[in-house]
């Protein structure tokens, strides 16, 4: 694990395909035994410069199963960014307060800065429409857990392709592993072309469509995302296709038998409640797994493991 | 009109650089990049002079100075064709095109608003990249966007 010690995640791109394997393994054996004491004596601040329900509290979970300590904030509002205080001077600031940072904020390429001024590593938690890497993590953790490989897999990737951050990181990821991708979405949020050089550059395919249907008979993995109406410069655009996909239960008849549906949450309207019980149905565990998998980052970058 | 014509609508420099080929529109950008308009030395410039190659181009000679070439390969961002001449004693010394540097900081503004260099006190760097129709983009070290030429601006 020496080579992640001491070491920022900014973006998945940061990890090499070894490096994502022993996160991986090393996220297994925590799911095996997620309390151990080994964050004895360690704080980890958690700056939240945005909302987030999913990611601070697992985060914040995984330390605490740890044996940790957690400093921070959840929102802007009660930090001293309120007052005007300048991102360097937080991360400055509360670098002295601990061992490792773990920071979501609104602008893009944030966290790439703060890797840069700080002298304890920094976990991005999601910087703006860029990356977030652990989310990325735990859809790899996933999908290796429910496929028992990450090798070869067919995913299908629906909703907003275009401003949607796990979808464009996971596709960078994916393309270690031989994925073979099928992207739906409306015509207006289709996958950027940096993406899909991305997996031209991998020697692997992609196909586009628009309806899901399509790909429900033979995929191993479905992706849904939700659109987001945060990320829209124009809100009329956004009330266009935000009811575009909506997946219901009747229409997971005939997907093959392992296949499992996805979601990073959270869901708005595009899955329906009646999907939950299916066993195909995957995501809230999905979720869980986003504790195992940020207790062997964080293990992994104090060199504790 | 043959070229020596037309660089002598600009005078000739006993010692320093002149910078040819530069397409008529760009000069002033090329100015701002080498910080010219803040230099003490003689800057002597044309533009829409006659050019056999490219219809209208642009010049500018500088006395007594001379570039590193990771400084002057910056201008290729707006000058790709352009031609770097060093004079001493009104003999060329060195003639070659320049080149896209392999990364460009400080000098041009990220494209995308919510970029952290456009909202706290950081400075720009593009990692210089070509998409696979050969165009050259810029690559945000921040932001991870990539921005072509067209949106290109700078500090």
């Amino acid at each position: 694990m020496s080579k992640m010690k001491g070491r920022s995640l900014i973006s998945i791109t940061d990890y090499t395909k070894e490096d994502i394997l022993k996160i991986l393994d090393l996220a297994e054996e925590f799911e095996k035994n997620p309390r151990q004491n080994i964050l004895n004596g360690h704080v980890i601040a958690s700056l939240f410069f945005e909302p987030s329900t999913r990611t601070r509290l697992s985060f914040e979970s995984a330390v605490q199963y740890l044996g940790g300590r957690i400093v921070g904030f959840a929102s802007a509002d009660t930090s001293s960014v309120k007052k005007g205080e300048s991102l360097k001077d937080t991360i400055l600031t509360v670098s002295n307060y601990s061992d490792l940072i773990v920071m979501r904020n609104p602008l893009d390429g944030s966290a790439r800065f703060a890797s840069e001024v700080s002298p304890v590593p920094i976990i991005n938690a999601g910087d703006g429409a860029n990356q977030h890497p652990t989310q990325c993590l735990l859809d790899l953790y996933s999908i290796r857990k429910t496929q028992g490989q990450l090798e070869n897999i067919e995913i299908a990737m629906v909703g907003d392709l275009k401003y949607g951050r796990t979808v464009h990181s996971l596709v960078q990821a994916l393309s270690l592993f031989n994925a073979k991708f099928h992207f739906v979405s409306p015509e207006s949020l289709k996958m950027p072309s940096s993406v899909k050089t991305v997996i031209k550059n991998a020697g692997l395919e992609y196909f586009q469509y628009t309806e899901l249907s399509d790909v429900i008979p033979f995929t191993d993995i479905l992706y849904m995302t939700r659109i987001q109406g945060e990320r829209f410069p124009d809100p009329l655009e956004y009330e266009k296709v935000k009811n575009s996909y909506i997946l219901t239960n009747s229409m997971l008849e005939g997907s093959k038998e392992t296949m499992k549906v996805l979601h990073p949450l959270p869901r708005v309207n595009e899955i329906t409640e009646d999907v939950d019980d299916n066993p195909k149905a995957y995501y809230f565990q999905q979720a869980r797994n986003g504790v195992y998998v940020r207790q062997a980052l964080i293990a992994a970058i104090l060199g504790l493991k | 009109m043959n070229n020596k014509r037309t660089e002598l609508k600009v005078s000739a420099i006993r010692n320093g650089t002149v910078i040819d080929h530069i397409p008529t529109e760009s000069v002033f950008h090329v100015f701002k990049i080498l910080n010219l308009d803040k230099t003490k030395n003689q800057v002597y410039f044309g533009t829409n002079l006659d050019s056999k190659k490219y219809g209208k181009k642009g010049i500018i000679k500088i006395s007594d100075k001379y570039f590193e070439d990771e400084e002057i390969n910056k201008i290729a961002l707006v000058a790709p064709k352009a031609t770097l001449i060093e004079i001493k004693d009104y003999d060329v010394i060195r003639k070659e095109n320049v080149q896209l540097p392999e990364y460009v900081d400080k000098i041009v503004k990220c494209f995308n608003p919510k970029c952290v260099t456009n909202n706290q006190n950081v400075t720009t760097s593009f990692k210089v990249t070509r998409d696979h129709k050969g165009n050259m983009k810029l690559y945000c070290k921040y932001c991870e966007k990539t921005m072509s030429k067209e949106n290109i601006e700078f500090v």
